[in-house]
């Protein structure tokens, strides 16, 4: 089959794209995976709601970037108040019961959002609205915007917990968290932020999402799914491996998507997924384990 | 089992079974399709407790093995003419079946979590496939087609009324738990039970730990594919909505509320969300999720054993 490389090109800038907003969404999920056990089924309508407190923030104040940071802070708190009532009580219980709690929890926030918001979808507008030519293409700055912020809050993220007195506590509670205990830092804490935190990238990622696509309330669904993906491709916990496997992914799907309907395209992610699990459990970009 | 625990046991599952044999002729026509319903959902919520209540794997994927159930039962009745409901029955089971043992043979592979994604995943992929191929699963609208009539060949043939359906229904079902009930008390159910409660002994004492996982699933799948014909008669179309892994996490939910690990369980589970379901929806209209999401959590916090979790011995000796 002749594949047209200007068509080529542009699948693999809309995979970049799309796979910095996914790596922001699994990074969160990383995050909360890696270092507390807990399987969030809720995620994705953290990443909805944060979308549509976007909207809201927007309605009121006119700028895009005060939204951002709004959502971002208002979905961390809640995220917070989620893993004080319904995921602390479930600390030292099999891991599996987090998934069913935050299922329950994401089916609550889903209809909430659909009794709040309606079942049509809203709009956020593009705060930076030129185009640039791209083969036959207009294509959207905005587009480029989204990949760099994305990558932008991400290498933030990664120089607090490199770097910063929490984020080192944070990496301290991830390897031991007894010891970390023992050494004064205060674990329970250390937990609820690192949820507080995992819940406010989601939201970002909803606000910046929302202008590609209308908002409306099933649109956590997907992301959620794939963002589990991204995390088992990448190696559980592992933030380099979840940036590589979302863009390695997204860019499968964006090829597949040149030849089959999008639909479809899902499924080479799935594939790739459970030949993952099945010959390299432990990721796909991480180092070997000894 | 000691004399009167037999008594009171048989007892029991006769008054119950009694109850429901006699429930069409007082029911009213919607209560009567409601029951029918409950029995067809507790059958799918029951066939995935073999899975996580006596093997400790928790599947998220058993929407699919029902639903190609229920896409089975569907290719069945609609290329035969007149519809045959043993042809149906068939069709549904071999699907399932094959889709079972496709799914278990690289599942059981896993363990814990990465065993729940990947049947979710794996729930995903038949649900894509489905919604895609619309010229011949109907796509997203999927397939409507005529209820078969109740036929033995050479002996009778009625039509499928409301009860006659709940009688064949509740036939099914009992016979499924009375089985289901004499596996998980086999010498094949203790080891389960065994690779539940610790799996490297098992694995020790020299039994093929993986193979039994795969019958285990297969077996699951059987059943639940079972449950997908019996809500193909029950409703005569199949939808890829069936198919979507907000079912299969509906099925845990029975499990957890009714209690895993002792068969029944999972059919009451079934009965009181469905029943609260109805009831939440007529102050809520279709936002009814939030307060049974809600009650879900509080089961999963405060009542880790479900509601018939105190019974969980005691149903299984």
């Amino acid at each position: 089959m002749d594949i047209p490389v200007d068509q080529l090109l542009i699948q693999t800038i809309n995979g970049i794209v799309t796979g910095m907003i996914l790596a922001l969404v699994a990074s969160g999920l990383t995050l909360i995976f890696g270092i507390m056990d807990v399987v969030n089924f809720a995620h994705g309508e953290l990443f909805m709601l944060g979308a549509y407190v976007g909207v809201l923030t927007l309605a009121a104040t006119g700028n895009f970037w005060i939204a951002l940071i709004v959502a971002t802070l208002v979905i961390a708190v809640l995220g917070a108040a989620i893993y004080l009532t319904t995921l602390r009580p479930l600390i030292g219980r099999d891991p599996l019961t987090t998934i069913l709690a935050t299922f329950g929890m994401s089916l609550v926030l889903q209809n909430y959002a659909l009794w709040q918001f309606g079942p049509v979808a809203r709009k956020i507008e593009e705060p930076i609205t030129g185009h640039f030519q791209l083969f036959y293409l207009d294509y959207p700055y905005y587009r480029l915007a989204i990949a760099g912020l994305a990558a932008a809050i991400i290498g933030v993220l990664w120089l607090f917990l490199k770097y910063g007195t929490y984020g080192i506590w944070i990496r301290a509670t991830t390897q031991d968290r007894v010891m970390a205990q023992a050494m004064g830092i205060p674990v329970p804490w250390v937990l609820t932020a690192v949820f507080a935190i995992g819940s406010g990238m989601a939201a970002a990622s909803g606000v910046l999402f929302g202008p590609l696509v209308g908002v409306n309330s099933q649109m956590g669904t997907s992301w959620v799914l794939r963002a589990f993906i991204v995390v088992v491709v990448g190696g559980m916990g592992s933030l380099s491996g979840s940036i590589a496997a979302a863009i390695f992914i997204s860019l499968l799907e964006a090829y597949a998507s040149l030849w089959v309907s999008p639909a479809q395209a899902v499924i080479v992610s799935f594939v790739v997924l459970i030949l993952t699990l099945l010959f390299r459990p432990t990721g796909l970009f991480v180092p070997t384990p000894k | 089992m000691s004399e009167q625990r037999f008594f009171v046991y048989w007892t029991g599952f006769a008054v119950i079974l009694a109850l429901l044999i006699a429930a069409p002729l007082v029911l009213p026509e919607f209560w009567q399709r409601f029951l029918t319903e409950i029995l067809i959902w507790g059958l799918l919520a029951m066939s995935s407790d073999i899975l996580i209540g006596y093997t400790g794997m928790v599947s998220f994927g058993h929407s699919a093995f029902f639903g190609l159930g229920m896409y089975g039962a569907a290719a069945a009745l609609l290329t035969t003419s007149p519809p045959n409901l043993w042809l149906a029955l068939l069709y549904g089971l071999l699907l399932a079946a094959a889709t079972a043992a496709f799914v278990a043979y690289f599942s059981t592979r896993l363990r814990d979590i990465y065993f729940a994604i990947t049947t979710l995943i794996f729930s995903q992929i038949f649900y894509v496939i489905i919604f895609t191929s619309t010229a011949l699963t109907g796509g997203e609208n999927g397939v409507n087609f005529r209820r078969p009539a109740f036929a033995i060949p050479h002996l009778f043939a009625i039509r499928f009324t409301p009860s006659v359906l709940h009688w064949f229904v509740l036939a099914i079902v009992a016979l499924s738990y009375l089985l289901l009930r004499r596996i998980t008390q086999s010498p094949f159910g203790m080891v389960l039970q065994s690779i539940r409660e610790n799996e490297p002994r098992t694995r020790a004492i020299g039994y093929p730990v993986e193979r039994y996982k795969i019958v285990a699933v297969m077996l699951s799948g059987i059943f639940a594919g079972l449950s997908g014909v019996l809500y193909a008669l029950q409703n005569q179309f199949a939808a890829p909505d069936f198919v979507f892994f907000v079912v299969s996490g509906e099925v845990v939910i029975y499990n957890v509320i009714g209690g895993i690990g002792t068969l029944v369980g999972p059919i009451v589970g079934a009965a009181f969300f469905l029943l609260l379901r109805e009831a939440f929806s007529r102050f809520f209209t279709e936002y009814y999720l939030i307060p049974l999401g809600l009650i879900f959590i509080a089961i999963v916090i405060f009542l880790p054993r479900g509601l018939l979790g105190f019974a969980r011995r005691w149903l299984n000796r």
